[in-house]
């Protein structure tokens, strides 16, 4: 057999102070993130905060400043630029306060056409957006947040228990936040796409979490005398090499995508892979713990079995 | 153990017919099928999604203020019509707000006189105003606000997929959504302005009468440069001096060398001589000088109207104005009695043959806003796609070879349930008739990725299984059992999120839930019925004393 780890015996539990430190900045992070998003101060995509993306492929390299100057001096001062520069391709985003009436992208196609008559270019994608469209997705994406954790909470303290429930869904809130958070302090811009990862990110963090509490589950009906922190260490420990392999396969794919998927997908599937390795840390170090500091009595699944 | 021919046999109708309802999605094989073969196989596969092929989407909103405003403003001329019929001295019809008409008369004994006209407008109530004794104000009923507003929206619906049947675009997609906006999806557009410009223009066609009498005083200037800021500039001196029931509009001219545009202002009578709903065709006609023009045909009532209108002011001006822009306005020689008009002005072909496309579709019964524009080139597709499938190819041999190595015969057989999960999930897309989008294809690399978790706990449990030296039949089928209630868990929770992102998301959010939640449940019955076949084949064939895993 090959195997990447052996037999442990980590006593992960104990752990659970420098861990809970660790993960509590980057979820305030994440929740600095949210109040920002909030208030509008966030970097939001021009999906959800409206506003106009041109994206152009030019014959010639161009460069970025000069193509911003070439904006400003036609009144376009506030165009965000984005090269990829490999390919001379450029994104330009102007972000709300425009309406769709005044042709923003046409007027951005003008202004290069004047400006650089000798580089010609072609469209490659231009959006407007208005701003009761981002609002009404804006509200979309939060609804289809709370109804997904609603029916895992459910889910899983129908199928294990309340503070199993709980544990998971906090420890999915963490990973959100986290992605989130890290993503805010890049200063990365929050797109719908990027929203989506989120959300897909904690529907496979739950996954990774389930692996380990199932585990837990069993062993609690199996070995009822021991302490039950114990019994979730060793539960931890049997199942750590399958939550890493099954982790490092989903990491195997992403890699690629992220190094070669197109600028459309890069950020996704970025979100994704820092989502699944924060998924893997979370359902080790946060959500185990977590179902221990869980007040009340004995386990109804103790009793069981 | 059960028996594995049942099995095998279910798992070679899936593979088949995945491939069968892929087929048409691959038109360079298809295409090349035996007509019979292609009669029974099905005729659609999986479409690719505007951010693959290029295209555009629209939504647009019915500025339906607006229709009701047009609505009234016919009214006032109406009101207007009655009373000089029926001689009554007032000294204003003027339309107030959106919805209502003030009348104003310098003698108060004229208010009964007035008010009995009501009668002949039966969507209006007289709305009370205060103290006034010379002005009397209606206000249209609620519920013909109501039907307009409606009207207008199916009416601009109408009007728009008219115009697109007529533009000619395969697929396209038109519909409402919610109260007051249409979805228009155009995939594979090669001139998206043009189209939008299609779409957009009100084509509202009217002929109007120049009020050459009071052009003079007003003194307006012979021609000035385009610009919208020149236009209200002009507009702001001279408002003073135009004559109520007048309005200024413009005509375009461009110079010959085609570089310098003007407008051209004309003091023009508000009163609509005829309008655009009156006509039967309008084509695209070549003049003298090789220049495109519109030619319209009246209906029956439309060339009887014209007759009477040109009959009567032989020798005047008449503008005609599409979407208050004049195109011409031509001296009346003579009498047209043959109901034909014609539309001239400086345009190319491509856009004399858009004019006649909106002529005869119809106006539009308000002016759209466009509130969302997506727009795709081509080029950008096509890039999506390559890098799309070579990001898919190498995650899926990266894993491919991950998995055989670290669980060597049994970490093939894994990944072939991975290729089946694969072929199941395409096949699955196309037999739905799918639409598939970027992220989309991420959903597909996603499923690679997770398709092997559940055999990656499958294995794992087995290896822990053979660890406590259980035989090699007995440690896979109870690694399997145990397995499999740690798989469905995981799966169930994934497809809630799924489920929630399908139910909430728009377009391209859509279209990656819906590769999840089948990836999801594909992967299940690949994990559980495929990979379990082929183990319990080995084990049939011979007793294996030590499995590799």
């Amino acid at each position: 057999m090959f195997e990447i780890l052996g037999k442990t015996n980590i006593d992960f539990m104990g752990k659970w102070r420098i861990a809970f430190a660790f993960s509590g900045v980057m979820v305030l992070l994440g929740i600095i993130a949210l109040v920002q998003i909030a208030r509008g101060a966030a970097n939001m995509g021009i999906d959800f905060a409206g506003g106009t993306a041109v994206q152009l492929k030019f014959e010639k390299p161009i460069h970025i400043d000069e193509a911003r100057r070439a904006l400003e001096s036609n009144g376009l001062a506030h165009a965000e630029l984005q090269e990829f520069s490999q390919e001379n391709k450029l994104l330009v985003r102007i972000k709300a306060a425009t309406t769709i009436e005044e042709k923003t992208a046409e007027q951005v196609m003008a202004v290069f056409r004047k400006e650089f008559p000798d580089n010609k270019f072609v469209v490659e994608s231009s959006t407007e957006i208005g701003p009761t469209i981002g609002q009404k997705l804006q509200s979309d994406a939060l609804i289809a947040i709370l109804i997904s954790f609603a029916g895992i909470v459910l889910y899983i303290a129908a199928r294990f228990e309340l503070r199993f429930g709980v544990a998971a869904a906090l420890a999915t809130f963490h990973d959100v936040l986290a992605v989130l958070g890290a993503f805010y302090i890049l200063d990365k811009e929050i797109t719908l796409l990027v929203v989506t990862a989120l959300l897909t990110l904690a529907g496979y963090s739950l996954t990774d979490t389930v692996v380990v509490f199932d585990r837990i589950r069993e062993n609690l009906r199996m070995r009822r005398r021991e302490p039950e922190g114990t019994i979730m260490n060793t539960a931890i420990n049997q199942v750590l090499s399958r939550t890493i392999v099954t982790s490092l396969t989903v990491v195997i794919v992403l890699i690629p995508l992220v190094l070669g998927g197109g600028e459309v997908l890069h950020d996704f599937s970025l979100a994704l892979l820092w989502g699944v390795i924060f998924g893997t840390y979370s359902s080790v170090f946060v959500a185990t713990p977590l179902i221990t500091l869980w007040p009340g009595g004995p386990s109804r699944l103790l009793k069981r079995g | 153990m059960k028996k594995v021919g049942g099995r095998l046999l279910a798992l070679t109708a899936v593979i088949v017919a995945s491939v069968v309802f892929f087929l048409p999605s691959y038109p360079p094989l298809y295409n090349e099928l035996p007509r019979w073969l292609r009669a029974v196989l099905p005729d659609k596969g999986i479409t690719l999604g505007l951010d693959l092929q290029g295209g555009i989407h629209l939504v647009l909103e019915v500025e339906e203020d607006r229709a009701v405003e047009i609505a009234v403003d016919r009214a006032v001329v109406a009101v207007q019509d009655l009373l000089l019929e029926k001689k009554i001295p007032a000294e204003s019809v003027k339309r107030a707000g959106s919805s209502q008409i003030a009348i104003s008369f310098q003698n108060p004994d004229l208010r009964s006189q007035v008010q009995k006209l009501l009668d002949d407008f039966p969507t209006y109530v007289e709305v009370e105003t205060s103290g006034t004794a010379n002005s009397v104000g209606w206000t249209m009923r609620e519920a013909e606000i109501k039907r307009i507003k409606d009207s207008a929206i199916n009416q601009a619906l109408e009007t728009i997929r008219n115009r697109i049947d007529q533009f000619g675009v395969a697929e396209p997609l038109i519909q409402r959504q919610g109260q007051k906006q249409i979805v228009v999806q155009l995939p594979g557009i090669k001139d998206p302005k043009m189209a939008k410009d299609l779409i957009k223009q009100t084509a509202l066609l009217e002929f109007k009468m120049l009020d050459e009498e009071a052009q003079m005083k007003v003194e307006l200037p012979g021609r000035i440069l385009k610009g919208k800021d020149r236009e209200d500039a002009l507009l702001k001196q001279v408002e003073s001096k135009v004559p109520e029931g007048d309005q200024i509009l413009f005509e375009r001219v461009t110079q010959k060398d085609g570089m310098q545009e003007y407008l051209i202002p004309y003091l023009v009578k508000k009163r609509v001589m005829l309008a655009g709903d009156v006509l039967s065709d309008a084509r695209v006609s070549i003049g003298q000088f090789n220049e495109p023009y519109v030619s319209v045909t009246f209906d029956a009532k439309g060339a009887r109207e014209f007759d009477r209108i040109t009959g009567d002011n032989v020798k005047k001006r008449m503008a005609i104005v599409l979407d208050n822009t004049i195109y011409s306005a031509p001296v009346i020689q003579e009498r047209i009695t043959g109901g034909r008009a014609q539309i001239t002005g400086t345009f190319s072909m491509e856009e004399a043959n858009n004019l006649a496309i909106v002529l005869r579709a119809g106006a539009l019964p308000a002016p759209l806003k466009i509130i969302q524009d997506l727009t795709v080139g081509p080029s950008l597709g096509r890039d999506s796609i390559e890098k799309g499938v070579r990001a898919t190819l190498i995650a899926g041999i990266l894993v491919v070879l991950f998995m055989a190595i670290y669980y060597r015969l049994s970490g093939v057989i894994a990944d072939f349930a991975l290729i089946l999960n694969l072929v199941c999930l395409i096949g699955a897309l196309a037999a739905l008739n799918a639409t598939l989008t970027l992220p989309g294809i991420a959903g597909i690399i996603l499923t690679i990725g997770m398709g092997v978790d559940s055999n990656v706990l499958i294995f794992e449990r087995i290896r822990e299984e053979l660890r406590q030296g259980k035989t090699v039949r007995l440690a896979v089928d109870s690694g399997y059992d145990k397995a499999l209630l740690t798989i469905v868990d995981s799966h169930v929770t994934t497809l809630i999120t799924g489920f929630a992102l399908f139910l909430f998301g728009t377009g391209p959010i859509k279209g990656f839930a819906v590769t999840l939640c089948l990836g999801i449940a594909i992967n299940l019955f690949t994990a559980l019925v495929g990979t379990k076949v082929i183990f319990d084949v080995i084990n049939q064939r011979r007793k294996v004393e030590q499995l590799s895993i």
